[in-house]
């Protein structure tokens, strides 16, 4: 099987906060990492060649640092990595990043299968995975739990809000992972070399051909026209006593609130 | 290629309204208030978008009670169910053909499946998981207000030189309201549904019976986590979901911990939910948890750890064993009611 | 701390031995002590990271034979949990005399599995009546023709009844004194070997110490590690290289309890500050990270000197282990008091990191005999000036 994995650097936004005063961004010291979902779409791409034998190929659309991130898939066991990277892709929003992305697939040799997370932690869009399978013109299914191929379809299993649905789709097509899918593979010594000694290769616009009037900043539809830290979370009030009094507390100050 | 629209020939504000299994979703509701507010602002009208089987047909009513000024009916065999490819085809071939500027989702897995494919068909913009909504004044355009960074900042954007304006918007983040409304335009569409649209079928659907309420819908949620030291003790969370009449959420470390479905599973990897009441027991308060409950109204926090990260998002927090102050909490609520 | 002008190796073989730690073995490291669990999946993720070959040459499938990358991963696997630390470097300490002393043919049936992980070791030395004694061991290993029948216990064996191989140590003669024992690669389920209860221990619960029993086991020729009679020699050869590793155990554990201190004093507010502020701590603080600095550079010394190829580091071998394992009980009962009340807890970590701690100053040779064989090479030293 020729899977494709489209993966994202993101800063760990657990780690990521705003400067009040300038309303930009603080990413000194924060730690870029694989988008967490990323991983599982990855692991899920190694288990699925594990089973069926075939490639994985690893891209992404990114500044050059995201090499780092591309590397440590070729840690847990890709077996080819591109780094999707030109001026006149920053900026993009998700319309123009699946397009990049759709267009880079395109070039490269005949695919069975995209996978991608969910979506990613820092603009936890969920947009791109959808709109890489609209461009390519295959079909999508989004928060798969579980995926098993047979032949040129594939049974997968939706973790939805209440229930979790069964569908049968043809391959090829897009398929977006949550994280309960899979728990990822900690890279071996061996994929650490290898990651280290590999030289990534990066493709331009013009390499993957795509129109640079509808990438970055340019062709982006969305703006984003203001960044502002959220409201600070007002203080709240620990209760005190023994507990019979804390619980006591809480059911009047509840009830004063017409909760309960 | 130029994808820009004449922004000049796109009127009107249309809601989605997504139905599982005839039932039209809160969500719905919820932007068709919204959207009548904005639709105020834009002078123009606000529709409900009613995609199913014929069968739907029946819901339309209740669209109009909550704000819409017409609906669109998209029915169509093979729209009882959703699925990405004929829910694209029909709704798409009815925004190229009636041209709204706005069109607000509900941010649910159906939601963001079908809008994220719709925007790339229709080249326009889409934001997703809007908490806030406005027009701006002057260029008359939506501002969508949204967190990122596992909402650790706020961004507002626009999608000005492209239509529709789409946006996402997550259950729960404006409030729906019933209206007497004398409109009842009911405009009937037939989309050409393709043999390519059915490729993916949907062939089961597994239902988890430890839902009672939905997640997202509930106005109250009790949630576990590790500090209920065993997955028995969920019984005790459950109880006092229902005595409060909300539903039972839980923290990853359990789900992970197989003590619960994952149907469950509050925070960046399970749901964003914002209640009126969220009672976070025994849960500890990892960002990723937070991310998911922090817009909750009202948030109770039952931990053992006076230094556990929960009680900065807190309402109100009570330092003590949630085995012991939860049962207690539920007598005392019994109490009260007799 | 400082960074040991470490080689990338040495970086990437520390960086997935703490990515391992931090991710795998932190959020199951109080259930595995509770229940006294052999972490077989933790084990398992060591395999696939390539961790368990780090001491075996990569002609026998390991990573390059580096006691400073075995060291490495033993104290970042160690700072989350001693007993995972001891259950991974007691696998070495098994595979060593095979190391060592093996034949070719030997060391290619056996290390190849080591090194993948595929199977762990035991090293078999210790009896009821012998153990800072170890000449006086009773296990017998009685010559009938190509083969030798064991009989006897061995006691306090870690990775005991888990593991696949181990490399014994049993009397073959009994009146030839220091050449009277012979070490023995022996399989489990071989006729006649078989397992004692396990043991309850105070600390490093998650790992698994048995007895060894031999009841008429009989043992082909081809399994003895170098000649007959070499038994004692094998045994000390084989704790000069280990040591190190123990010491990299302790100095591990005593950063994880470092670490735990540190992040507690920040944290506590007493009389309006965090207590960190206060001289007391900020002095217990320093003492235990001075301490773990030294016993840090002497095992990273000792480690780096025996794979640049030194040949005599019997003494300061010795001493790495000697000095870590007081570190890390020194280092993990200060921590206790530092978290007070919430240090004595099983909730938090450092009561357990304490209980871990002791054993470093007991195994591997105790330390009054760590002690006795420093105070014997300085008088053999001296005496060769």
């Amino acid at each position: 099987m020729e899977i494709v994995v489209c993966i994202k650097q993101v800063p760990d936004t657990t780690e990521v906060r705003i400067n009040p005063e300038t309303n930009t961004l603080i990413r000194e010291g924060v730690p870029s990492i694989v988008n967490p979902f990323d991983e599982n779409a990855v692991e899920e791409a190694l288990r699925l060649r594990e089973r069926h034998g075939g490639k994985v190929t690893v891209i992404t659309m990114g500044p050059p640092q995201a090499i780092e991130a591309l590397k440590q898939t070729i840690a847990m066991g890709a077996d080819e990595v591109y780094l999707i990277s030109d001026r006149a892709f920053a900026g993009s929003d998700t319309w123009a990043t699946s397009y990049t992305l759709a267009s880079a697939i395109k070039k490269l040799s005949k695919f069975d299968l995209i996978l991608c997370g969910k979506q990613a932690i820092d603009g936890d869009t969920a947009q791109v995975g959808p709109g890489i399978a609209e461009w390519l013109g295959i079909p999508q299914v989004t928060f798969a739990v579980k995926v098993e191929v047979e032949g040129k379809k594939a049974k997968v299993e939706r973790l939805l809000e209440e229930a979790n649905e069964i569908v049968e789709i043809p391959i090829p097509c897009v398929m977006t992972v949550v994280k309960q899918i899979n728990e990822p593979r900690v890279p071996s010594l061996k994929g650490m070399m290898k990651a280290k000694k590999a030289e990534i290769k990066t493709l331009s616009a013009q390499d993957i051909e795509a129109d640079i009037n509808i990438t970055g900043l340019k062709g982006s539809p969305t703006r984003v026209v203001r960044i502002f830290a959220p409201p600070a979370k007002g203080g709240g009030e620990m209760l005190s006593g023994s507990t019979d009094e804390m619980v006591s507390s809480l059911v009047s100050k509840l009830r004063e609130r017409k909760i309960i | 290629m130029d994808l820009r629209k004449e922004a000049g020939e796109w009127k009107g504000i249309w809601v989605f309204a997504e139905q599982r299994n005839g039932i039209i979703q809160n969500v719905t509701y919820e932007l068709l208030t919204e959207g009548k507010k904005l639709a105020q602002d834009l002078s123009c009208e606000v529709a409900g978008v009613l995609v199913g089987d014929d069968a739907i047909e029946g819901n339309v009513q209740s669209l109009f009670d909550y704000g819409a000024d017409k609906v669109y009916l998209v029915a169509h065999r093979e729209l009882k169910y959703y699925c990405t490819a004929p829910y694209t085809r029909a709704i798409t071939e009815l925004v190229n053909k009636y041209r709204p500027e706005i069109f607000l989702i509900g941010a649910t897995t159906t939601g963001r499946d079908l809008a994220a494919r719709m925007a790339v068909r229709i080249n326009c913009g889409l934001t997703a998981d809007c908490t806030g909504l406005s027009i701006d004044p002057d260029k008359k355009i939506l501002q969508q207000t949204r967190p990122a960074f596992g909402g650790n900042i706020m961004a507002t954007i626009i999608s000005p030189n492209h239509r529709p304006q789409m946006a996402t918007v997550r259950p729960k983040v404006f409030k729906k309201e019933k209206i007497r409304n004398p409109k009842s335009e009911v405009i009937k569409f037939v989309p050409v549904i393709k043999e390519e649209d059915l490729i993916v079928r949907i062939i089961e659907i597994i239902k988890d019976e430890s839902i009672k309420v939905n997640l997202q819908d509930a106005e109250i949620i009790v949630s576990g986590g590790r500090g209920i030291q065993d997955p028995k003790n969920f019984a005790m969370v459950e109880e006092l979901a229902q005595t409060l009449g909300g539903a039972v959420g839980a923290s990853r470390a359990t789900v992970d911990a197989g003590w619960i479905s994952a149907h469950h599973q509050v925070g960046q990897t399970g749901k964003t939910v914002a209640p009126k009441l969220y009672i976070a027991c025994g849960i500890a308060g990892k960002i990723q948890h937070l991310v998911g409950m922090q817009s909750s109204d009202t948030i109770v926090a039952i931990n053992k750890d006076p230094d556990a990260p929960i009680f900065k998002v807190a309402t109100y927090g009570i330092v003590g064993d949630c085995l012991e102050v939860v049962p207690m909490l539920v007598r005392k609520i019994k109490e009260l009611r007799d | 701390m400082l960074d040991y002008l470490l080689t990338e190796e040495q970086i990437m073989v520390r960086n997935l031995a703490y990515k391992i730690a931090q991710e795998k073995i932190a959020p199951v490291r109080a259930e595995l002590d509770e229940k006294e669990e052999f972490p077989w999946e933790i084990m398992k993720i060591f395999s696939e990271a390539d961790l368990c070959g780090l001491w075996i040459p990569e002609k026998y499938g390991g990573f390059g034979q580096s006691v400073m990358a075995f060291c490495l991963a033993t104290e970042e696997i160690s700072r989350v949990c001693g007993g995972v630390g001891v259950t991974f470097a007691a696998s070495a300490l098994g595979g060593a005399p095979i190391l060592l002393f093996g034949s070719d043919e030997q060391k290619q049936k056996y290390l190849p599995d080591l090194a993948s992980g595929k199977k762990l070791a035991a090293f078999g030395l210790t009896e009821a009546n012998a153990g800072s004694d170890a000449g006086g061991i009773e296990t017998t290993a009685r010559k009938e023709g190509d083969y030798y029948i064991l009989n006897g216990t061995k006691q306090w064996i870690t990775n005991g009844g888990e593991a696949e191989i181990y490399s014994v140590i049993a009397m073959t003669d009994k009146n030839k004194g220091a050449r009277g024992a012979t070490a023995f690669i022996i399989e489990k389920g071989t006729p006649g070997f078989t397992f004692g209860k396990k043991e309850k221990k105070m600390g490093i619960r998650c790992s698994a110490t048995r007895e060894l029993v031999f009841q008429d086991c009989k043992i082909h020729k081809s399994q003895i590690l170098g000649k007959e009679g070499m038994g004692f020699v094998v045994a000390m050869k084989t704790l000069d290289l280990t040591r190190p590793g123990i010491g990299a155990q302790a100095v591990g554990i005593a950063r994880g309890a470092l670490d735990e201190s540190i992040k507690y004093a920040k944290e506590r507010v007493q009389f309006g500050k965090p207590i960190i502020s206060l001289q007391a701590i900020q002095h217990m603080l320093a003492d235990m990270a001075t301490q773990i600095e030294a016993a840090r550079a002497l095992v990273y010394s000792v480690a780096k000197a025996i794979d640049a190829g030194g040949r005599d580091f019997t003494k300061e071998s010795s001493m790495s282990k000697l000095f870590a394992s007081d570190t890390a009980m020194f280092v993990t009962t200060q921590a206790v008091q530092i978290l007070g009340g919430y240090g004595y807890m099983r909730e938090y970590p450092v009561e357990k990191m304490m209980r871990d701690a002791k054993i470093t100053q007991i195994y591997e040779g105790t330390n009054q005999i760590q002690r006795n064989q420093i105070g014997l090479s300085l008088i053999k030293e001296s005496a060769q000036k």
